[in-house]
């Protein structure tokens, strides 16, 4: 059964060839025998799950389910779970047990999902590997020394070793798309604005977005469309109709316009990864896809704005944890001051605390200026640039990420070098445009991912053009052999 | 050497919401600590605020009010700071793009001559929780009630130059306010209070002297106090060749002494940042009209009609009309006994002094409108004597109900039975014969021992001007 996608799973239920609880005790089984390895996930939550998948057998035999009930599925330890430790993989909120559903969640529950626990991540959401967590780093199912990607790198390992049907996570900086591509699954990252931000602990607000990590376009279409939409409770979810992405999957792609920034070409990109590139291109040829170069000039400076704009926004986000409410207190507090410096020293890793300060820097009275508006002035050119670029394509390829998956420890010496394997994921989140990374092949024998670039609230269109390759394609099929 | 003073205000009135300015959680005064705190006013991970657009409008009003402009797009921005009542970290306020700006407020002088001063801006923000020090056994408690209440901070330009138009600043303010209904003004529950700029400079000089800051200051009363108190410590250490350090003083009203809060070296670095959680405050000019039709008479507006319709005085009218309450009060009470000048006269004497004496505002008056009308109506149609009337509005105070019940109960209700007081009359006669002789050579002011002693025998029913007549018909004079 583990190895079905959500929709072929949905099926399954709905026919009764097999019951949501034994679906879930399944996965729950799977958990047991491989996340001691893997460390995908930080709480598992057996019981819950195991009511959640009874209550959505009642629904189905009473014939009022809909696709994703029933359907096990991972949540991202940054969603707030009622009742359930969220802790963010920080040490600071190791304690935690939230009083309240995300509104993602919430509408998972509504959808009659089944939740298995929550899965690991760089702390806060910091990292581009999953080494900054509290918990200890994930290991990639396709060689357990190297990375699955950050932060969503405990979504993208279950999905990968099949320790859930689909995963939700969460995209700052490139934090689906490059996870997804190291572990070799499809993931997308809707339109900021797209889904309500309610209940997710901010990293960087104006960036932060929730998104799918799936087996395939067609699941992703199918937990998009149950997550997505207007919540009252965040003021920066548009109120705007949600389509039904699962209609426009076949769409032919005929005349489709694909266009390739050539600065996404440029040195830097490992060959086996630009190979599978090439391949995945001659794919879409094949489709009836027209492809032009195009020209995103502003893309070099995406890194260093984005490393200025996210770090300014999270030393303000994470004020929050200061040991006086909840979370992380340090012991015998001798004045104030002690129980902020300790708290917060003890509490964070280092990596939350380098970006706090480089961001509390930024902000500061006299850099101001030359930090965090330069930052957003070129945070409007980037956005210019893809304007520009969408007057004459439909959509934009390029390589999800510049290498595939490091060793572990490879990195984590070198905050620059770490920074700069998001550097083709950046752009899209500072410009606030959807993205997808696709399996698209192999470089010795790790993944490869195709990273599709839409026009805002086009959605539907990636999904569309993400499918029609998995028809002619079988990358996504793939399982780590240890996990099958 | 002649110093002259330089004052600046800034206001922080809030604003008469029934919810929070970022979340559905109730404001009311008073409840036990941190029932009324929702996770967005506690800041869990994963909250998020969502404007609540009454304040929008409230501040619109008080910018149109104020000949301001409305800023069609305005910003909210986060002010970071550590404090354990600031459950965020930082306090969400605006910044550079305030809802309102150059606004203007006209303030009446002791002399009786006006003087305009300008309002720099006003912007909206949320207030913090309270932090408790009582009770916790060396540690602090923290009440989270009062967190995302809604204010509007009102700065003024350094337009003033005594403590005592800072005071009559301050109350125009306060006036304006409530009479656009965007706050209770309510100042013993905090709900206007100030901080004031004070520097002082050698009369004649362009430049301002340094300035210092004075916090949260809560009365009337006390804002006249910590300036003067402030600008004789100022112009002492200058006189004595000292330096006025920029510093933040906070106003002790117990000792009537202001003292060193923290100095310009120590101020925080708030890090201001547009809030990447909530959207810019649009308002369109359809918007901004429609406030505009809502916006009610405004005080001095009020204050020229209650001349002109009414006959009252300038002094009166200024009274009455300082707040609206109070003004409306009036209007109910001369509509009822339909004498404008008798009304004004019971409201800003009687009626006044007995609220001034128990500390009750006017909305919790014992005594309503209706009632004081109606009881005003008894002396007009001469029910009652205007002495009669105080002992009844003091019954009526303490909760005897109203004027009729009263008069009917204690029987106050006046003899205008002629010949009742003949009785009476007669009898007084006969007994004050030197008295009537005296009168009666022209000692006119005799006259009023003789009403009295009626007034004495009938308990005060009598109605003094018909005993006079009767005497004078009586004695022939």
């Amino acid at each position: 059964m583990h190895q079905m996608t959500i929709a072929e799973l949905a099926k399954g239920l709905q026919k009764g060839q097999f019951s949501s609880e034994e679906l879930t005790r399944a996965y729950l089984q799977r958990i047991k025998q491989f996340d001691a390895e893997l460390n995908s996930y930080i709480t598992v939550v057996e019981e819950q799950a195991i009511a959640q998948a009874k209550a959505a057998d009642q629904r189905l035999a009473k014939g009022d389910a809909v696709a994703l009930t029933g359907i096990p599925l991972a949540q991202k330890d940054i969603f707030c779970t009622n009742g359930v430790k969220t802790s963010c993989a920080s040490k600071m909120l190791d304690n935690f047990i939230a009083p309240y559903d995300a509104t993602v969640i919430e509408r998972f529950n509504q959808a009659g999902a089944v939740m298995l626990g929550k899965t690991n991540m760089d702390e806060f959401a910091m990292g581009s590997s999953n080494e900054t967590s509290f918990y200890g780093p994930v290991k990639n199912p396709w060689n357990i020394e190297t990375v699955p990607g950050g932060s969503s790198g405990g979504s993208a390992a279950a999905v990968a070793a099949r320790l859930a049907a689909a995963a939700t996570g969460t995209d700052t900086g490139g934090s689906i798309r490059q996870p997804a591509a190291l572990c070799g699954i499809t993931g997308i990252k809707p339109t900021y604005g797209r889904v309500s931000r309610y209940g997710m602990i901010a990293f960087a607000s104006s960036l932060d977005q929730a998104g799918v990590m799936t087996q395939t376009a067609e699941d992703a279409a199918i937990m998009l469309g149950a997550m997505a939409g207007f919540d009252e409770r965040d003021s920066t979810c548009l109120d705007k109709a949600v389509p039904d992405y699962t209609a426009t999957l076949n769409h032919d792609l005929k005349g489709l316009k694909i266009g390739l920034p050539k600065e996404y070409f440029a040195e830097g990109l490992d060959n086996g990864v630009a190979t599978v590139l090439e391949a995945a291109i001659e794919e879409y040829k094949k489709l009836g896809a027209e492809v032009v170069e195009i020209s995103l000039p502003n893309s070099a400076l995406s890194v260093p704005a984005y490393y200025v704009v996210a770090p300014a926004e999270c030393s303000s986000n994470l004020s929050r944890f200061d040991g006086v409410r909840f979370g992380y207190r340090c012991e015998d507090p001798n004045d104030l001051e002690d129980l902020y410096k300790r708290s917060r020293g003890e509490g964070f890793g280092p990596e939350v605390k380098r970006r706090i300060m480089i961001g509390t820097y930024a902000l500061s009275a006299g850099y101001y200026d030359a930090y965090y508006l330069k930052a957003q002035k070129i945070r409007r050119l980037i956005s210019d640039d893809f304007k520009q670029a969408f007057k004459n394509v439909d959509v934009i390829m390029a390589p999800t990420a510049p290498t595939t998956a490091f060793r572990i420890g490879e990195k984590t010496d070198d905050p620059i070098t770490m920074y700069l394997s998001d550097i083709n994921t950046i752009a899209v989140n500072l410009a606030g445009l959807p993205g997808m990374s696709v399996p698209a092949g192999f470089s010795q024998a790790l993944p490869v991912g195709l990273q599709i670039i839409g026009n805002y609230f086009d959605e539907a269109r990636l999904l569309n053009v993400a499918h029609k390759y998995q028809q002619i394609t079988d990358w996504h099929k793939q399982i780590p052999a240890a996990y099958k | 050497m002649e110093w002259e003073t330089v004052i600046g205000l800034e206001i922080h009135t809030q604003l008469a919401t029934k919810s929070k300015i970022f979340s559905g959680a109730a404001t009311a005064y008073g409840a036990e600590p941190n029932t009324q705190a929702c996770a967005v006013d506690l800041g869990l991970p994963g909250v998020l605020p969502v404007l609540n657009r009454e304040v929008v409008t409230m501040a619109a009003k008080f910018g149109l009010a104020i000949g301001a402009k409305v800023a069609p797009l305005s910003v909210f921005a986060r002010k970071n700071y550590f404090y354990p009542d600031l459950p965020k970290g930082y306090q969400i306020s605006q910044y550079e793009l305030p809802i309102v700006e150059h606004g203007t407020l006209e303030i009446e002088l002791e002399d009786g001559t006006t003087k305009i001063i300008g309002v720099t801006r006003a912007h909206l923000e949320e207030d913090a929780g309270k932090s408790l020090h009582e009770d916790f056994h060396g540690m602090t408690g923290i009440d989270l009630n009062r967190a995302g209440t809604p204010l509007l901070e009102i700065v003024s330009e350094p337009d003033m130059r005594s403590a005592k138009e800072a005071v009559a600043y301050m109350k125009k303010m306060h006036s304006l306010v409530t009479y656009l209904g965007i706050s209770d003004g309510n100042m013993q529950e905090g709900s206007f209070r100030c901080d004031a700029n004070v520097s002082v400079r050698p009369k004649g000089q362009k430049e301002f002297g340094t300035r210092t800051e004075l916090k949260n200051i809560n009365s009337f009363r006390f804002v006249e106090r910590a300036i003067n108190f402030e600008v004789e410590r100022q112009i002492d250490v200058l006189e004595s060749g000292g330096k006025i350090i920029q510093e933040t003083r906070l106003y002790d009203a117990d000792k009537d002494e202001t003292r060193s809060m923290r100095s310009k070296e120590e101020a925080m670095d708030y890090r201001y940042f547009p809030d990447p959680d909530l959207l810019p405050v649009a308002i369109s000019e359809k918007q901004l009209a429609e406030v505009r039709n809502t916006l009610p008479e405004l005080p001095d507006a009020k204050r020229q009609r209650f001349m002109a319709d009414y006959g009252l005085s300038r002094d009166d009218a200024g009274q009455l009309t300082a707040d609206r309450m109070t003004a409306d009060y009036f209007e109910t009470v001369a509509g009822k006994c339909g004498d404008a000048k008798l009304a004004a006269n019971w409201v800003n004497t009687s009626l006044a002094g007995a609220l001034n004496k128990d500390g009750k505002a006017i909305s919790a008056s014992p005594v309503s409108a209706d009632m004081l009308g109606g009881m005003l109506l008894r002396i007009k149609d001469n029910t009652i004597s205007g002495k009669l009337a105080k002992e009844i509005f003091e019954a009526m105070w303490q909760g005897e109900g109203d004027a009729d019940t009263i008069i009917d109960k204690k029987g106050l209700r006046q003899i205008t039975d002629t010949g009742a007081i003949e009785t009476v009359l007669d009898e007084i006669i006969a007994a004050n014969p030197q008295q009537v002789e005296q009168l009666k050579a022209g000692k006119d002011k005799l006259m009023g021992f003789f009403v009295g002693q009626v007034m004495k025998q009938t308990g005060g029913k009598a109605n003094p001007g018909q005993v006079n007549e009767l005497l004078k018909k009586k004695l022939g004079l």
